[in-house]
This record gives structure tokens, sequence and C-alpha cells, in this order.
């Protein structure tokens, strides 16, 4: 006890997010502040209006690329492992495995150590670095896929099942929903892995973050935008933002076969809610065992669960001994998923 | 249970009845007998393998997972079954999955209480698909979106027999339907079955179109009332008695007292109705009798049954089906007359002498209560399905109102990309303080143009977005027409409409000249 309050005496939960005494800065704030720690480049994590922002280049460029005017006004670059001083804590940024530049943030201060590890997942993806685990004393965790019956499949099997659908019907233009930055870039990586070397074609909204993972040195073959197709591409992929699946956007294509990517697609009724014919079980976020594994992995001795299905990991790991508590971090979403 | 579970996986997520088809005869052209058999029967839900499968979904969730966090999952995921399957620990090795022969054996000689023991271990072998599909198929219960008659019809088609042959059959086999299957395959002669109560597909009627009506001779053809219930027949062979509805399913259950107490062998065509004294009731008293599988003694006396018969296709093992209209009506007259079977009389035939008297006999059907009118070709023998010039029905004029759009749903399939399913609503009053009630609920009567154009409206026009629903600013007056208006509790605004669509869009009327609730409440029968 006497140790959990000594860990919220330097860092704790505030109306705009979770916030560093010691260093006064938030950590993805979901308002604009002064000076801020983002882990990664998604909106909910990467709101506009910061002064001073510190994260990896990559995020620093999505945040530029997203946000225009509303990016942070100093941007403080730190590459993963390098280590900057904050006031009176030391910051470090490591590999969160999330997405292109990611990352968790790693804080020591007065002999302890927290890690806020944003949104993270262990399974393999070749357009990000992966997860690195660091021991700590507090982990802050998400837990958008916290409950035992989210164990995502592997993803490479998941985009075999879209090949197979593919070859099923090559008469449907086969339209997957993806998240823009990110899933995107992830399922198109995965599909050139499994030997798919036709043109993937795009919806305009994805456009600009599959240019700068290509200048981050990610391959991702021959993408096309839709808007320059000749033909109702039958029997071709086609990415879009999922909110255009079904919409009149895709009136343009032959008989469209909705598919949506996301760790969602696990549960049957998520699937058929948004009217899909064909849900991929491929997830940017750690599922129930990874999240367990990780708690262990850290040897942290206490959890903080920030986002999520918090109950049950708080559940869980206080099944396995440790200190564990929902941090109830306002403005996350779970269907940026 | 492999290949059975990629289709039930595959069956769920697909809209379109045509990909269904495909998915269901890719299937039972493929999958071995008896497996196949077992499947058709658990799609068909004639499958009764009774497992007391709540009980045992609880023991197996409390025993085998801490119950804090199988709550917070089977919450989440809203479905007991489907979160086991997920929650179930992966193999990790790929195990060989049961056949579902197997399945269906071991369960047959599996006391009680092995029960729990033996699905848990076939759940050991699955992955998470096949856990799912597996306890979906004890269940029995699938719900995968294919009805019975879609299952059969698919099955026809994967070996180009008629639908009708199907359901002829249908009744005289048992799961799993060898010598169906061995029929379907030319192996066998068709199955013949004449000690039981079989359904035999039911001749159909087109509408009576203009053309239709100057053609027609009417020295030709037999007028009937059309009664406003639901089309059954009652197959009887020596005492042994079925109810079938339309589709053939069988509904018996529901209506005891028309499946007891007879001794005759006949294969009848009518109507079933609620009668009172003399009076037949309304179409919504039928309905109080109507899906339930068990039936309280109350409702026998509140809503007692009865059928109005008008055909015979076979009586005491001779079948009529062959015989002119005529002649199969007077063979029914004459045998009614000797056996008089309780619960059912004649529906009468009468005479109008020119075309002219015909059209008013018509023309006073609404005021009679009556829902139209049959006309039947005397010299036609009884053909299953829907064959041309042979049955008309000759519905009442639709009644109509205006009505104001209020809420439009994204359609399913090909239409998910429109908003094609209309909830319409009337005034509430005249004057002050007015609102609009809905009073139905339409997705036909429009063509594709005009479809996309009232599409186009509900984007320009929406004020709120409930997931697949928009409420839309109530400006566009549908003219709706209906056959009927019965009392709703159901509803809010107290009524409900039969069979409405959207007859014609009224981009010239103003939503606040559109009819008011109390127009349409008078129109109740």
């Amino acid at each position: 006890m006497e140790k959990s309050q000594k860990f919220e005496s330097w860092l704790r939960p505030e109306a705009s997010g979770l916030y560093c005494v010691p260093g006064d800065f938030y950590i993805d704030p979901h308002q604009a502040v002064d000076r801020a720690i983002i882990t990664h480049g998604h909106s909910d994590h990467a709101r506009p209006g910061h002064r001073a922002a510190l994260a990896t280049p990559e995020t620093l460029d999505i945040m530029k690329i997203r946000l225009g005017e509303g990016a942070p006004r100093t941007a403080q670059p730190a590459t993963y492992g390098q280590n900057t001083r904050v006031g009176a804590v030391d910051v470090s940024l490591v590999p969160a495995g999330h997405i292109l530049g990611s990352a968790q943030v790693v804080l020591q201060y007065g002999g302890q150590r927290a890690i806020v590890s944003g949104d993270y997942k262990r399974q393999a993806d070749a357009t990000c670095a992966a997860f690195e685990v660091v021991q700590c004393d507090v982990f802050v965790t998400e837990a958008t896929f916290g409950l035992p019956v989210f164990k995502h499949p592997s993803a490479a099997q998941e985009v075999a099942k879209l090949l197979a659908s593919l070859q099923a019907f090559p008469e449907r233009t086969h339209q997957v929903g993806v998240y823009g930055l990110g899933k995107c870039q992830r399922v198109i990586q995965l599909l050139r892995a499994a030997g798919y070397d036709k043109p993937i074609w795009i919806h305009g909204a994805l456009r600009t973050m599959c240019d700068y993972y290509r200048s981050q040195g990610i391959e991702l073959g021959e993408v096309l935008p839709v808007a320059d197709a000749t033909t109702d591409l039958e029997g071709e992929i086609v990415l879009s933002p999922p909110s255009a699946l079904g919409d009149r956007w895709s009136r343009r294509f032959a008989d469209p076969l909705p598919c949506l990517a996301s760790g969602w697609m696990g549960v049957r009724a998520r699937a058929r809610q948004r009217g899909v014919e064909l849900p991929l079980i491929i997830s940017d976020h750690a599922d129930w065992p990874e999240l367990l594994q990780t708690v262990g992995d850290t040897q942290a001795s206490e959890i903080w669960v920030t986002h999520g299905r918090e109950e049950a990991l708080v559940y869980a790991a206080q099944n396995l001994g440790l200190t564990a508590k929902a941090l109830s971090i306002v403005g996350r979403e779970d269907d940026s998923e | 249970m492999k290949a059975f579970s990629q289709l039930l996986d595959k069956l769920s997520y697909t809209p379109s009845r045509n990909a269904k088809l495909t998915l269901l005869q890719d299937y039972f052209r493929s999958a071995p007998d008896p497996d196949r058999g077992y499947a058709l029967a658990a799609l068909t839900d004639e499958l009764p393998l009774s497992v007391p499968l709540r009980g045992i979904l609880q023991d197996l969730s409390v025993s085998r997972f801490d119950p804090v966090l199988f709550k917070l999952s089977r919450d989440y995921v809203g479905d007991t079954a489907e979160a086991l399957a997920l929650i179930w620990p992966l193999s990790g090795v790929e195990k060989s999955a049961p056949l579902l022969r197997d399945v269906v054996q071991t369960l047959k000689t599996t006391a009680r209480s092995g029960l729990a023991s033996q699905i848990s271990s076939w759940l050991d072998q699955l992955n998470t698909v096949e856990r799912w599909a597996l306890l979906k198929f004890l269940a029995g219960a699938l719900r995968v979106g294919v009805s019975a008659r879609l299952a059969k019809t698919a099955l026809a088609m994967t070996f180009n027999k008629p639908i009708e042959d199907v359901e002829e059959i249908w009744h005289g086999i048992a799961p799993p339907y060898s010598e169906l299957f061995d029929w379907l395959e030319g192996k066998t002669e068709r199955p013949h079955r004449v000690d039981v109560p079989i359904f035999k597909p039911l001749m159909l009627s087109h509408p009576l179109e203009a053309g239709d009506w100057e053609a027609l001779v009417l020295e030709e053809f037999a007028v009937e009332w059309k009664w406003d219930g639901i089309r059954v027949q009652l197959s009887s062979r020596n005492g042994d008695v079925k109810l079938f509805s339309r589709s053939g399913d069988d509904i018996g259950n529901a209506f005891p007292e028309l499946v007891t107490g007879h001794n005759f062998s006949a294969v009848l065509d009518g109507e079933l109705l609620v009668k009172r004294t003399e009076d037949v009731a309304s179409f919504s008293d039928l309905q109080q009798r109507l899906n339930r599988k068990t039936v309280k003694t109350s409702m026998l006396a509140d809503y007692p049954a009865h059928i109005r018969l008008y055909d015979a296709l076979e009586l005491e093992g001779e079948d009529l089906r062959p015989l002119a209209f005529d002649v199969r009506r007077q063979k029914l007259e004459s045998w009614w007359n000797k056996i008089a079977p309780h619960h059912t009389d004649l529906s009468p035939i009468f005479h109008p002498d020119t075309k002219d008297e015909l059209q008013k006999i018509w023309e006073a059907t609404r005021e009679t209560g009556i829902e139209g009118l049959m006309l039947k070709r005397r010299d036609s023998a009884y053909i299953a399905g829907r064959p041309q010039g042979k049955w008309f029905k000759w519905k009442r004029t639709a009644l109509t109102a205006d009505c104001v759009l209020m809420y439009a749903q994204r359609g399913s399939g090909k239409r998910s990309s429109y908003f094609s399913d209309y909830t319409f609503g009337v005034w509430s009053h005249e004057g002050e303080g007015r609102t609009l009630v809905p009073v139905g609920k339409a997705y036909s009567g429009f063509s594709d143009a005009e479809l996309y154009k009232i599409d186009k409206f509900v984007r320009d026009n929406t004020i709120q977005q409930f997931g697949p629903v928009r409420s839309v600013t109530p400006q566009l007056v549908f003219e709706v027409a209906y056959d009927a208006v019965n009392k709703s509790s159901r509803h809010k605004a107290g009524v409900a409409m039969r069979f409405p669509r959207i007859s014609r869009i009224r981009w010239d009327k103003p939503a606040a000249e559109a009819d008011l609730l109390s127009t349409i409440s008078k129109q109740i029968t």
C-alpha cells in the first residue's frame, strides 16, 4: 500500500490524461497541453494543439501529416532507446509493436521505473519494430481486447482466408475495411508476404499514410488509387476505411464483398452488425494471452489499466497477486481498431 | 464436422439468398453420407438430439473457467455457446475432428451423466469455428439464416430435381435420409411411403391481371371466396394426421383439435381459420394461434380453429391430382357428406351468370369483409407450383393512405448501400401540437430509379443516425397501399397494416396534408 501511494505521488491520472508530476508532462493527453509525450500517431492518442511534444521521429512525422496546424509547435524527437531528461525524470522510448513509430514510455524517477505502454501487440508485424520487454515497477497497459475470448489467430492465416475467398469468388471485388494508419499498410505487407503481387487498390483517404510508410522503407508493392481504375475491379482487392464498406463509394465495384480487418471480427455479432461477409481477425492490439504474458514479462508489481475491458484484466492481475487498478482514462476509442 | 463447420460459418455471414444456395449445394455435393443427411436435418430443424445443452454449458463454464472472467466474456459476446467456443483453450496441435455421424451416434449411446465430459472432449479436439458449430448443432437451433425450405431448395438444385418432389418425399423419411440421397443420386427409385401422412406440394395461383380478366371465359372457371386465413394441407393416413403449412412445415402441434379424432385417409387442401359459431374471425385472431409449439386449453376455447376445405389431392388412397378440378370437387363433396370430418366445412362455389355480376361481387368484397375471389379453371389438374393460367386470385382493391417518411434503414445484400426500408407515419390528430405516429414499414413498390432518388433524399435530410437507421426530416409523402388494418398492441399507434407497400411517391405533396391516424383506425377489421 505504502509503495502504491508513492507511485501515485509522481504519476497519476488527471482530467487531461495521465500526468507525470516531477516531469510536468502528460502522456497521450486528450486535451491540448503545454508538454506531452505521445506514444503513437493514432488520433485518440495524438491530439492536436500541444505546445511541445516528445515522441519518436515517425510519430512526430505522422502528427505533422495528420494534424497539420494542430501538430505540436515544438517537436522533440527521441529515437528508440535514447534517454532524455525531462524535469526530474529520465524518459526513454522503446518499441511497442503497435504501428510504425509506436513506443512505450519508460519513466525513471526516484529509483522507480514506470512504463506507459500506449497501445501494443506481441504478434509479428513487418511494418514496425517489435515490442520490447523492459522490466519495471508499474506497468500501465491498455486492455482493448482484455477478455479471455480474444485470442487473435495469426494474421498470415487471416490473409490466407482473404486470398482463398478471392479464388472462390473471382467475380467479386473484395473490399477490405482497414484503419488508415497501421492496419492498412500491415494488410498490404501481409498480402505481399503471402505472394500476392497484383496491384492493390486503395481509397483516396489511405494514400498519404501509404506514401509515408513507403518513405520509411516499408515495401508495399504496387498500390493504386481506386480513382484511377478504369474497370469495376472485379476480382481485385480494394482497401478502404471501414466507414466506406457498404456505402455509396462501394457501388462502383463488382458485387463488392465486404471484408473487415479488425480484432473485433472474432465476435460474430460485431461482424454482422457491420454487414461484413468476410471477417478478418487482424489486430494492432494485444489479445488476452499477450496481455497476460506482457504483464508477467515486465515483472511489475503494479498494473494500471487505461482503457478497454479494464475490469477483466484488473481482476486477472489481482489473481496473480499483483496490485492492479483501472485508471479510467477518457477519450480512448475502441472502434478505431 | 470440418466441412459442416465451414458451411455454417460462411452461411452465418452471407446475406444473399443465391450465395447461400451456392454454399449449400457445394456442401451437399461433396459431403459424404450419412453426414450430409445429419447436416440437412440440422438445417431443417428435424434432428431430435434432446441434449440439455444449457445445463451442460453452465456446468462446463463453471468447472473449466474462472466464473468472473466467464461472465464478463459471456456478457460481452452476448451468446453463451459462442463465448464458450472462443474462451476454450487452444489445443495447439491440429487434431482430427469427429464426424457428424460420430457425434449423433455417440449422443445416442451416452448416458445423460456422461454428456458433459463427452462434449468437453470434443471441444478439445476442435478449433474455434468448429466448437461454435458443434454447439449450434447440439443446441438444435442453427440461426444461420437458412429456412427449412431454402435447405430443401438447395438440395433439389444440387441434383437437378424439382423442389416439389423433395417436399413430397420429405415427411415420409427421417434423418439421415439415406433413401432420399440414394434417389437424388439416381441409385434407387423414388421413395414411396403409403403408411404415413405425407405433404403433397401445393398448387398456387397468380394475381388476376387486366389481360387475364378480359380473356376470361366465365363458364370455364369455378368461383370461390378468397378466405383470409392461412393455406394448409390436412394429411391423414389411417388416423395418423398431420397439418402442414404451405411450405410443408408440420404445424399440427399448435392445432391439436384439428389433428386428433380423424380416421380417414385423405390429403385435403384448405384454409385455416378461426371460426366462432358461423362467423370467421379476423386474421389477427388466427395469429394468436400461429407459431406456437404448444397450446393452452383456454386458447382452444377462445380461438377455435377450423379448416375450410376447397380441394382434395387424395381420397381413400386414390391420387386425384391428375383429375380435373370439377371432378375433384365432386369427389370431395360426396366424400365430405359421408364422413363429415369435425372442424371442417366446404368452401362454397358460386355461380354468377355474367362477368358483370362477378365484377359486382368482387367490388363488394371489401364491404363484406372478404379478402377477394379465387377463380379456378374447371378442367385443370392439380399441378404443384404456380402453373400459368389455371388459378387466379383476385384480391379486393387495396386501401391507401398518404403517410410521411420518418425513418429509413439500410437494406441488405445488393441494397446494403441504399436506404431502402422505410418506416412511415401519419398525424396523431389535427391542429396544434400534432405529431407523426409510425404506422408501418415497407420496402417494396418502387423502381430502382425511385430507390436512388429516395436514397438521396434520406441522405440529404438526415436528422439523426442510429446505427443502420436514420431519422429524416418529415417531408416526403408516400401513398401507401395495404390490404387491411388490424388492431395491434405491439405498435404505438395501436394499428398494424397488412401487406403495406409504397404505391406512389408524392414528391409534390406537403407532409402537412398527409392522413390522420383516426382515418386509419377506422379501417380496423
